[in-house]
């Protein structure tokens, strides 16, 4: 202990701080992996040098999000072990087939082709080049499944029977065909299709903005392939969010009546809180700004249905869990932080379908005004910053929404950790952690920034390794 | 059955060596160069020529490990699990290295000066050294039997982690990397006097090997119990290790750039072999004999052994055939000529 900080603490700010960081880049990288295989493909069907430009350059950003991805993802599987060994002894039968068919199946894929793809730009016909690219993405798709695998289990564990205090794998297929995979994975996914292509277009904004006259045609084709993709990803992210949520609500009701701040159930037409007062001491809803009726229609799709509240959901779960885990347990979830990270992650999403639609209707090639309105570039360009955040928010509500269990129901997060790490270990990795994040971090926004800077030509002409 | 293990429990815990092997056999290599590039190139064109040669291999070589961990933790839970948090530091340091050494390769290449580049190279260099240094550290420790409790928690001392045999392990195993990674970038490059360099420096490297082999066996004699355990095996692996590098050198000396590269990693191949060797039936050897983990006791559910053998039976042919399918693309040697030498 340290000024009121135990073990545990450390173990899970460390954990949320080094899963926080991977994440920006996965996704990132996953979607990049989409984006620069589209642009290629329209290289090889349309045949013009823009596109391979165009694959080239992205291409050289994707390189650097997919190595800063590979070494935090190595972080992760140590971690398990490192800092959560009675977790993993827990976990290990379950955890272990998802996460050994990740690794063959799809790290090996993943890194062989990104290999293959980065040095034979010269040597390969374009078709055959193209496939590469592709089977990359394939491989960071592939592995999305396989590690969302482990982490529904986690949300809605199916499949298993305890055997010597520990989770048993009694079904292979009912990992697969849990529900919580078949909202997981589509809204992870789709929202690592949107991070890229904002991602581009926000850069193709600055690069617009940029002093490089004769960039321009380069960046606005970007700009408009790139928005085409956040159009259309965006509008299917709302739509498997929202699917997502319906699965939730059944299986973890807790994290649903947190994201929402309802504290009390509600009557058969639920209004929507806009913000809310929330105290958490004595669990309740102190006013908030609200729209009628607005929440039973976006939770059940019809007009009437009243929404359960944490504090009979709390009873519920004492009534059930009491015997197991004990009275003392509390099983409120982090409201504040849960119903914000909500509302800014749907935000941004509306968001980018918002400047998505804008931006191809001021970018069109009948009337083409978007480089006078330096305004809208400068907001897409701002909104670069943006999906990280959403994804963030999203994980946080999906991983936080599960307390105070590591396995929703079966394992609790004080039991998972470590018995034989120390405090100063921890604290040592910890500060390490923040600093090796923090350079890597700095160094990739600066490099990818100097690539733009540089201008098209120049930054396909440099250093190859 | 051989002390109640499984058949399955049995095949996971030898395809765990196979991927540690596969691991030291390609990665080793990869760190031989990243240390070369500090040590007999002498300017940045030719530092950009050797990576050059690893640059579309090194990581999926990588995956390898990662194989290897997600592997353990598949089958074996309980050995992952006392492993990596007993080991805490020694694999935080080991982490950092490859992290390190992994982002140099793509910052280094996006650098704007000499100073850039050098700065990431160096990242490239102490990276290659210290992942090896530290995770042959480990394999050296472990060997000799850790204090642990009933629970599977060590609790390891500095000096069970710092002794005679765990540093010669870790020098022993960067020394063998660095000669199998000059022999790799002999056959990989087209540039005779840069491969001449890395001859010489070889057949020096193969004398400090010899040295330090032997006193890695005599340590290995009174630290562990491998010999007394397994006498016959253990003496046929140590004298394989030191005949392949024997012959190594030989292929060194004679210009076999094929042959010397094929027995330094087999010489690699050995010591991983002669850890696994000496550990079974265990996976952790514990001071207190009653808390040594066992194959059979780490091994995790039948069924879960079942659906990893299906899929590894199906995948890993697959994988190896595109990975060596990606060697023969990459075959042609390397020329100075293909390097250019501008910065970002």
């Amino acid at each position: 202990m340290l000024l009121g900080v135990d073990m545990l603490d450390l173990a899970r700010f460390q954990f949320a701080m080094t899963t926080v960081f991977h994440f920006f880049f996965v996704p990132f990288s996953i979607g990049m992996g989409l984006v620069v295989s589209i642009m290629e493909t329209l290289y090889v069907a349309k045949k013009d040098e823009v596109y391979k430009q165009m694959a080239q350059f992205w291409g050289k950003i994707y390189l650097l999000s997919f190595a800063v991805g590979v070494v935090t993802g190595l972080i992760q599987e140590f971690q398990f072990g490192m800092n959560w060994s009675n977790y993993s002894r827990f976990m290990g039968d379950i955890f272990g087939a998802p996460l050994a068919i990740e690794a063959l199946l799809a790290f090996f894929l993943e890194s062989t082709f990104i290999g293959l793809w980065a040095f034979t730009w010269n040597r390969f016909k374009p078709g055959l080049h193209c496939v590469t690219v592709w089977l990359s993405f394939l491989g960071s798709l592939l592995s999305a499944v396989w590690i969302l695998t482990a982490n529904s289990f986690m949300q809605n564990p199916v499949g298993y029977a305890i055997k010597d205090g520990k989770a048993q794998m009694t079904s292979f297929w009912a990992l697969l065909k849990n529900p919580a995979l078949s909202a997981e994975f589509p809204h992870v996914i789709i929202g690592a299709f949107v991070t890229a292509s904002v991602v581009v277009a926000g850069m193709s904004a600055f690069g617009l903005l940029g002093k490089h006259k004769h960039d321009r045609h380069f960046f606005k084709k970007s700009l408009r392939v790139s928005l085409w993709i956040v159009l259309i990803t965006s509008a299917l992210e709302i739509y498997v969010g929202d699917y997502q949520t319906q699965v939730e609500i059944h299986e973890q009701p807790m994290k649903f009546a947190a994201t929402e701040g309802v504290y009390n159930t509600t009557s058969k037409h639920a209004p929507w809180d806009i913000v809310a007062d929330l105290d958490t001491k004595t669990h309740e809803n102190k006013g908030a700004v609200s729209v009628p009726d607005v929440l039973t229609i976006l939770t059940y799709h019809k007009t009437t249905g009243s929404i359960k509240g944490m504090n009979q959901i709390n009873k519920e779960l004492h009534a059930k869990y009491d015997k197991k885990f004990g009275k003392d347990m509390s099983y409120y979830v982090p409201v504040k932080t849960l119903f914000y990270s909500f509302r800014i992650m749907a935000g941004f999403a509306a968001w980018f379908f918002l400047v998505a639609i804008l931006g191809l209707i001021w970018s069109r090639s009948k009337k083409d005004t978007i480089e006078n309105k330096r305004w809208f570039l400068w907001i897409l360009g701002i909104t670069t910053y943006a999906p990280f955040i959403a994804n963030t928010c999203g994980w946080f509500i999906t991983e936080l929404g599960r307390f105070p269990w590591t396995v929703y129901g079966l394992f609790t997060i004080a039991d998972s950790v470590s018995p034989s790490t120390t405090f100063g270990e921890l604290l040592f990795t910890n500060i390490m952690y923040f600093l090796i994040f923090a350079t890597l971090g700095g160094v990739m926004i600066y490099y990818s920034k100097r690539q733009l800077d540089m201008g098209v030509e120049r930054a396909l002409q440099g250093g190859q390794y | 059955m051989i002390d109640g293990i499984q058949p399955l429990q049995l095949l996971w815990f030898l395809l765990i060596a196979l991927l540690f092997i596969i691991f030291f056999f390609t990665e080793g290599f990869d760190y031989g160069v990243g240390m070369a590039t500090r040590l007999i190139a002498r300017n940045d064109r030719e530092r950009r020529l050797m990576v050059r040669t690893i640059g579309p291999i090194w990581d999926a070589n990588e995956v390898w490990l990662i194989t290897a961990g997600g592997a353990m933790f598949a089958s074996f839970s309980a050995w992952y699990a006392s492993l990596f948090s007993g080991y805490y530091i020694l694999l935080f340091l080991t982490l950092f290295s490859l992290i390190i050494r992994g982002v140099s390769f793509e910052f280094s290449s996006h650098a704007e000066s000499r100073k850039g580049f050098n700065f990431w190279n160096w990242a490239l260099f102490f990276g290659s050294l210290l992942a090896p240094f530290f995770l042959c550290m480990m394999f050296g420790s472990l060997i000799q039997g850790v204090p642990m409790d009933a629970q599977g928690n060590m609790s390891l001392g500095f000096w069970n982690i710092v002794n005679w045999l765990s540093i010669v392990t870790a020098v022993a195993g960067v020394l063998l990397c660095l000669i199998h990674g000059l022999n790799f970038l002999r056959l990989r490059i087209d540039d005779p006097e840069l491969s001449r360099h890395a001859q010489s420096l070889n057949n020096k490297l193969y004398i400090i090997a010899y040295i330090g082999e032997v006193v890695f066996a005599l340590l290995v004699i009174f630290q562990t119990d491998f010999f007394e355990k397994r006498p016959i095996s253990s003496i046929c692996i140590t004298i394989a290790i030191v005949v392949f590098t024997i012959l190594s050198q030989i292929f060194n000396h004679s210009d076999h750039q094929a042959w010397a590269f094929i027995f330094s990693g087999l010489t690699l191949a050995g010591v991983v072999t002669l850890l696994f060797n000496g550990l079974f039936p265990n996976v952790l050897i514990a001071q207190n004999p009653a808390h040594t983990i066992s194959i059979a006791k780490a091994a995790n559910g039948a069924l879960t052994l079942q659906v990893m053998t299906i899929v590894a039976c199906i995948l890993l042919p697959i994988a190896l055939a595109y990975i060596i399918w990606t060697y023969y693309i990459f075959r042609h040697r390397v020329k100075l000529d293909d390097i250019s030498d501008s910065f970002m």
